[in-house]
């Protein structure tokens, strides 16, 4: 039972994480239709900065919250700025090309993100300074700790704070009639580049803060992690339904968990003849069978009609 | 066979004659030629070039004749190159002759790409691309854990020591001497890769000029539209699939074959997406365009390789940057700047173009 409970925990903490880094991928899905390849690749850019930054402040006796919060601003502004930058450079001249075109050039900037923070940072695994105490309670024979609780909680609030946004602000109309229909939202006096740029900076500020949290949870920065978080959240946001953020979110979670579950299930399940290192296969076995019934994810209203 | 050469030479019957001739004569010295000027390494690099347009030619079908995004196509190349690998070494103590092992090695990636086209007919665009890299994953962790609790696959240490392509005495993997002139292995198999390099340009041609091939274009265009004209738009897909996985392990049982040696390591999600780059950079559905596609995407990060670290010492006098991660930084600009400066691949195909341009101002949501 203690197992169960742990499985889920941790898969919840995992999947919040997915989460976030999902609704990047979906908010652009949603307004360009266009797979940002090159998001997995912010969220390593947050989480890079945002240990330099630490490193540097770590010995400035400054409280360690406050430290905290000022890594992750300053992340989450340098990612801002590399979203809006990815946008301008790569995407907003090929907008009327066909379509293949903006994924080849977001698979380009994604090579170039990657190796200039090789370049930086170097090959080697960093560990992430870890500022909070690693307090750790007891729920009912699983182990929680206090870094975790943070991520669901920040994670949670984001998550709220962006759904607000979107529904009950003039910025996140703008955004939902974008997405519906980008030539009778100009017709209406939308903005649409502007609201674009918005989208890809919001989605570069959920990335850091998701950079720093998985940073944060497994205590290590890498260059090459990127990739394979981005894939996994590109999976969640296709399993909830691509373009729509609810769906980001429940995918996302729904991930987490799948993926902990079958880790620790997966041995007696198939009679010890599969092991936990199978468990991105059952992840894609679920989302392959899930979209064989439900061709447009989860959640996905909108029929995936577009060649 | 002439109207192939008119696909291919763009120029007037005459013309082509001899540009087929200065062609042949071209194509059979190259590795003679590359090997004196450049060295017997980049031999090896032309064959890799050939493995991969032949890839890229494969992925064409799916990608750019039937317009369905495929992310995991590596998969195929995978399946071709241990199944090879499997019948043809020490690991399973199987030794089949090459010419058995290689076509059941395309009919097992033929198996795979209906497999995998089966259950994903239902699934347009971004979805399906999904599906297939989740696809393609999935392979290639089972190549790396089908070692326990049965050694299968090696695991991550891959197979090695896998028998050289021989046809009956004659092995592909020593030096021979013909015609006066000595042939070591790798131009060997530059000749024989060549040869189904060829086989697969010829095949896709005619495909493109036949009625599978214009109904795999309608569907591309419109997959409503091509079923209402009374195209069997599930068995076209799945001929679709079946076709390119075909191809797939076909190189795949040559790259086993010419490498003597695989492991998961040669068939990730890189290169999945290096023969999709290889196909939309080069121009999508245009034979041409894919040929200079794989060249250029093969040619290109070896010539950085070689180039990046003297260039460094010319410039600076010392090795600044790692000239892995420059090379692949230069790699990535080049792939951005293409696309920007031609959107729709260097060479794109004069029909494709234009059914582009009237659909970016339909498609104007």
């Amino acid at each position: 039972m203690d197992i169960l409970l742990q499985q889920i925990i941790n898969g919840f903490v995992q999947g919040s994480v997915y989460a976030m880094v999902a609704l990047g991928y979906t908010m652009v899905y949603g307004i360009l239709g266009l797979i940002n390849f090159a998001h997995g690749e912010v969220v390593m850019i947050g989480a890079m900065v945002a240990m330099s930054v630490i490193q540097l402040l770590i010995s400035s006796g400054l409280p360690p919250l406050l430290i905290l919060l000022i890594s992750l601003i300053i992340s989450i502004m340098v990612c801002m700025a590399l979203g809006y930058s990815i946008e301008r450079i790569a995407y907003r001249p090929l907008r009327k090309a066909p379509r293949l075109a903006p994924l080849i050039t977001a698979i380009g900037v994604s090579i170039v993100l990657q190796n200039l923070a090789m370049i930086f940072w170097g090959r080697a695994y960093h560990a992430f300074p870890s500022l909070l105490p690693n307090n750790s309670h007891m729920l009912s024979g699983a182990i929680i700790t206090e870094v975790q609780i943070l991520i669901v909680l920040v994670a949670l609030g984001m998550m709220g704070s962006l759904l607000l946004l979107m529904h009950r602000t003039r910025l996140g109309r703008a955004m939902r009639a974008v997405a519906e229909n980008p030539s009778a939202a100009i017709l209406m006096g939308v903005n649409i580049n502007g609201v674009i740029a918005i989208t890809f900076m919001l989605g570069s500020a959920l990335a850091a803060v998701a950079g720093m949290m998985v940073s944060a949870n497994y205590g290590i920065v890498h260059y090459y992690m990127g990739s394979i978080l981005g894939l996994k959240a590109f999976t969640a946001a296709v399993l909830g339904g691509i373009g729509n953020m609810r769906g980001a979110m429940v995918g996302g979670l729904l991930l987490g968990l799948i993926e902990s579950l079958g880790a620790g299930y997966i041995g007696d399940l198939s009679g010890g003849f599969l092991g936990s290192h199978y468990q991105d296969v059952f992840a894609f076995f679920v989302l392959i069978s899930v979209l064989v019934f439900r061709p447009s994810g989860l959640l996905g209203e909108r029929v995936a009609e577009r060649a | 066979m002439r109207n192939v050469l008119k696909r291919l030479l763009p120029i007037n019957k005459h013309g082509a004659w001899l540009a087929f001739v200065v062609l042949t004569i071209v194509l059979l010295a190259l590795p003679f030629f590359t090997d004196e000027l450049f060295g017997r390494g980049w031999v090896r690099i032309l064959n890799f070039a050939l493995l991969y347009i032949m890839l890229a030619l494969g992925l064409n079908i799916v990608v750019g004749y039937a317009g369905l995004l495929d992310l995991g196509y590596i998969a195929f190349f995978a399946v071709g190159a241990y199944c090879y690998a499997l019948l043809s070494s020490p690991q399973l103590g199987l030794h089949l002759p090459f010419w058995i092992v290689l076509p059941l090695g395309a009919l097992l990636a033929c198996l795979f790409g209906v497999l995998l086209g089966a259950p994903t007919l239902r699934l347009r665009g971004d979805y399906l691309a999904i599906v297939t890299l989740g696809f393609g994953e999935i392979i290639r962790i089972f190549l790396n854990n089908l070692n326990a609790p049965i050694n299968i696959t090696n695991g991550p240490q891959g197979i090695s020591m896998i028998d050289p392509i021989r046809f009956g005495e004659f092995s592909l993997g020593n030096t021979h001497e013909l015609f006066g002139l000595i042939f070591p292995s790798v131009h060997l198999h530059y000749y024989l890769f060549l040869f189904f390099t060829l086989l697969v340009i010829f095949i896709s041609l005619r495909l493109e000029d036949s009625r599978i091939g214009r109904a795999w274009m309608a569907i591309r265009e419109d997959e409503v539209a091509a079923k209402a004209m009374g195209i069997n738009t599930r068995n076209i897909k799945l001929l679709a699939f079946a076709m390119g996985a075909t191809f797939g392990g076909l190189a795949g049982g040559l790259f086993a074959g010419f490498q003597g040696f695989v492991s998961p390591e040669s068939f990730g999600l890189t290169e999945s997406i290096t023969v999709l780059c290889m196909v939309v950079l080069g121009g999508m559905g245009n034979i041409n365009g894919v040929l200079l596609g794989g060249i250029l995407l093969v040619v290109l990060p070896e010539a950085l390789r070689h180039g990046s670290g003297p260039a460094q010492q010319l410039l600076f006098g010392k090795t600044l940057i790692d000239p892995e991660s420059l090379r692949m930084l230069l790699f990535g600009l080049a792939l951005i700047t293409v696309m920007l400066w031609r959107p729709a691949g260097l060479w794109p195909s004069n029909q494709r173009r234009r059914e582009l341009v009237t659909e970016n101002d339909a498609a104007q949501r």
